[in-house]
């Protein structure tokens, strides 16, 4: 068993981290303020590679590994959540979705634009009525011919306004004895007439980033674009949202991070009854917690990354790690706070923020409350996964 | 063309720093490569970008330097050498000056060799121009910008930063040229670089490949001694707060202890 970073991975967090930190966090003030992405984000992440790291270089990634995608969420969420969201839409639920199911010609189309950051990717699976009952979906696809004709609405979409392409679920098979088996997969370019979108505003957090809604009215698309089999859809949802918890994972272990470092700052420079806060036994302990769980979190993502690059099944590993990591992100949030005193009550310290980016990740790529049945379910025996028709491909060094 | 980067490997900028027992230590800091050498490792690789050729970075080091030089592969550098020999250890700034000529001179032809302006540990600011005279190369230090390369004249055209304004020089080449951070934006390195960089061997040359003598280098050849090393004493500082009724009394109650203090 070897816990050490390679030299490879200690390079790359470094270089997400003195780019983000360089490059990204100036920008982050006045976005959150303005409910409004810079628009130099995306350029800026593609520009450095971002948004190919994990994919292989054949398919015009970066060639790097599924922990180097988790070091650099990390990195990037420890600046803002924003930036984490762009890597868990972008690639995670998205191009990581087609590396597992699209064909090779699939693949070449839509997955080697993405990888090179030339075009955006979103991922549209909940809808105004359908969050965590993901089989609820009202999205309709038609087939006509060599097309598909879709209609619906997704909603609590990232990057909706800005993505190019977006993963569609919609229901091919209204009949289906089980709605599970009735939904199918789809790519869907945002230019195709009959798509509006729009931006969500008034959100608690994560305001630096891009939230919208997609309608489809009477949208066709071609049938090459369906990725996977009819009626494979739920699974492919599934799958695409155990790589996207993998980034959301890993995203709050560096907001743990950031809490904790903003904490020990403060708390070593206030002074209360005569000594730093820091010596207060009330304060060490909330820096111990966060320390704690910064430490748990990291190693809980850290082996399901791991697992990822061995092509080992993660669902349950990956939604522990997610589960315990947006918990504890905004635990440490919430004390950080409170360690600012009145201070962190304003958005001159950066701890509000880190509170209410925290909270979003209990709900969305599944709340707490849905990670909680799941775990129970595999401790009780009630599930456990079947091999699926496509895998998430190990990590082949080179490619 | 024909570049070789001199880099070194420094404790981070955030380190901090202490002296314990007439040692300077940084404990567990992560080491970097010296933030003004990546200006220079950013022009070099500027320059083979817009003129061809190969950009080779060197450093003189222990083992660890060997991170310093994966970073520059990784930005984009073509070659990486190691010069490491027990017999360095207590080098002062000549004894650098004498293994990095022999590293450059071995490199074969260079056209030239770039420097960041300083190294943010020792500070000495001198090794690039030592390792000039040593080649007896032009020396064009604390350069700004770099006006224009002319490969086939064999020469350069640089501006100079200086107290009083820039000063452009020409020079023939090869020339050894010292950095300062007006003259471009770093990189960071990239992911595919970080890839090559991790699958490069760099090889460590000893002081017997590049031809130096030990007596040379090292505590031997050193000819800046360390007589004594201390912390500097912590600074007294006393906060008074100006007040007055309006903010144009303030202000002036503000320069008249500005002007009593001798500050302006």
């Amino acid at each position: 068993m070897d816990f050490a970073l390679s030299p490879e991975h200690e390079m790359v967090r470094r270089t997400v981290r003195e780019f983000a930190q360089g490059e990204l966090a100036p920008l982050i003030k006045e976005a959150d303020r303005k409910q409004q992405p810079p628009e130099a984000m995306l350029p800026r992440m593609a520009g450095q590679g971002l948004l190919g790291i994990c994919l292989p270089a054949r398919y015009g990634g970066q060639g790097l590994d599924y922990l180097a995608l988790g070091l650099a969420c990390e990195e990037l969420e420890a600046v803002d959540t924003s930036l984490r969201v762009v890597m868990s839409v972008h690639v995670g639920l998205n191009s990581l979705g087609l590396l597992q199911w699209a064909s090779d010609a699939q693949k070449q189309a839509f997955l080697v634009p993405q990888a090179r950051g030339e075009r955006i990717a979103a991922f549209g699976l909940t809808e105004p009525g359908a969050g965590s009952d993901a089989a609820a979906i009202l999205s309709s696809a038609r087939r006509e011919g060599e097309e598909y004709i879709l209609n619906g609405e997704k909603i609590w979409m990232s990057l909706a306004t800005r993505a190019h392409h977006v993963l569609w679920f919609a229901r091919t098979d209204p009949r289906a004895a089980d709605p599970h088996d009735g939904l199918s997969a789809f790519l869907v370019e945002t230019d195709r007439p009959g798509v509006t979108r729009g931006d969500l505003h008034g959100k608690l957090g994560v305001r630096a980033g891009s939230t919208g809604w997609v309608h489809l009215e009477e949208v066709r698309v071609p049938a090459a674009n369906r990725i996977g089999q009819e009626g494979e859809g739920f699974a492919i949802a599934m799958s695409c949202l155990d790589n996207g918890r993998y980034t959301v994972a890993a995203g709050a272990a560096g907001l743990i991070r950031a809490a904790l470092e903003l904490s020990v700052k403060y708390a070593l420079q206030r002074r209360t009854f005569g000594k730093e806060i820091a010596r207060h036994q009330l304060i060490q302990e909330k820096i111990a917690r966060m320390a704690q769980q910064y430490e748990i979190a990291r190693l809980l993502y850290l082996r399901a990354g791991w697992m990822k690059n061995q092509g080992l099944r993660n669902t349950r590993e990956t939604s522990l790690a997610k589960w315990t990591a947006t918990e504890a992100a905004f635990e440490a949030a919430h004390q950080a706070l409170q360690i600012h005193g009145a201070y962190g009550y304003s958005d001159e310290f950066e701890a509000e923020r880190l509170l209410r980016n925290a909270r979003g990740a209990t709900i969305y790529e599944g709340t707490s409350e849905i990670h909680t049945l799941l775990q129970a379910g595999y401790a009780l025996g009630y599930r456990g996964d079947r091999p699926l028709r496509c895998e998430l491909p190990a990590h082949q060094p080179g490619m | 063309m024909n570049i070789v980067v001199c880099i070194k490997q420094t404790p981070d900028s955030a380190a901090k720093i202490a002296v314990d027992g007439g040692q300077v230590t940084w404990g567990d800091a992560p080491l970097v490569v010296n933030p003004w050498d990546e200006f220079a490792v950013e022009e070099a690789l500027r320059t083979k970008e817009k003129h061809g050729g190969k950009v080779t970075a060197v450093c003189m080091g222990v083992e660890t330097a060997r991170e310093a030089l994966k970073t520059a592969l990784a930005m984009g550098c073509d070659e990486a050498i190691l010069v490491s020999d027990p017999a360095l250890k207590g080098c002062d700034s000549l004894g650098t000056a004498r293994v990095l000529a022999g590293a450059i001179r071995k490199a074969g032809e260079v056209d030239a060799v770039f420097f960041g302006r300083q190294a943010i540990d020792s500070d000495t600011g001198l090794t690039a121009g030592q390792v000039a005279r040593l080649l007896g190369w032009p020396a064009l230090t604390y350069v700004a910008a770099i006006a224009e390369w002319k490969p086939a004249e064999k020469a350069v055209s640089v501006q100079r930063m200086t107290d009083e304004g820039r000063q452009v020089v020409e020079s023939s080449l090869p020339a050894v040229i010292s950095v300062v951070k007006e003259i471009n934006e770093p990189r960071y390195p990239s992911f595919m670089g970080i890839r090559k960089a991790s699958k490069t061997t760099i090889p460590v040359w000893s002081l017997a490949d590049i031809g130096v003598a030990a007596d040379q280098v090292g505590e031997k050849g050193a000819r800046v001694g360390w007589a004594e090393m201390y912390a500097p004493p912590a600074r007294k500082v006393v906060c008074e707060m100006i007040k007055g009724e309006t903010p144009e009394e303030t202000a002036a109650a503000l320069v008249d202890r500005l002007i009593a203090e001798k500050v302006i």
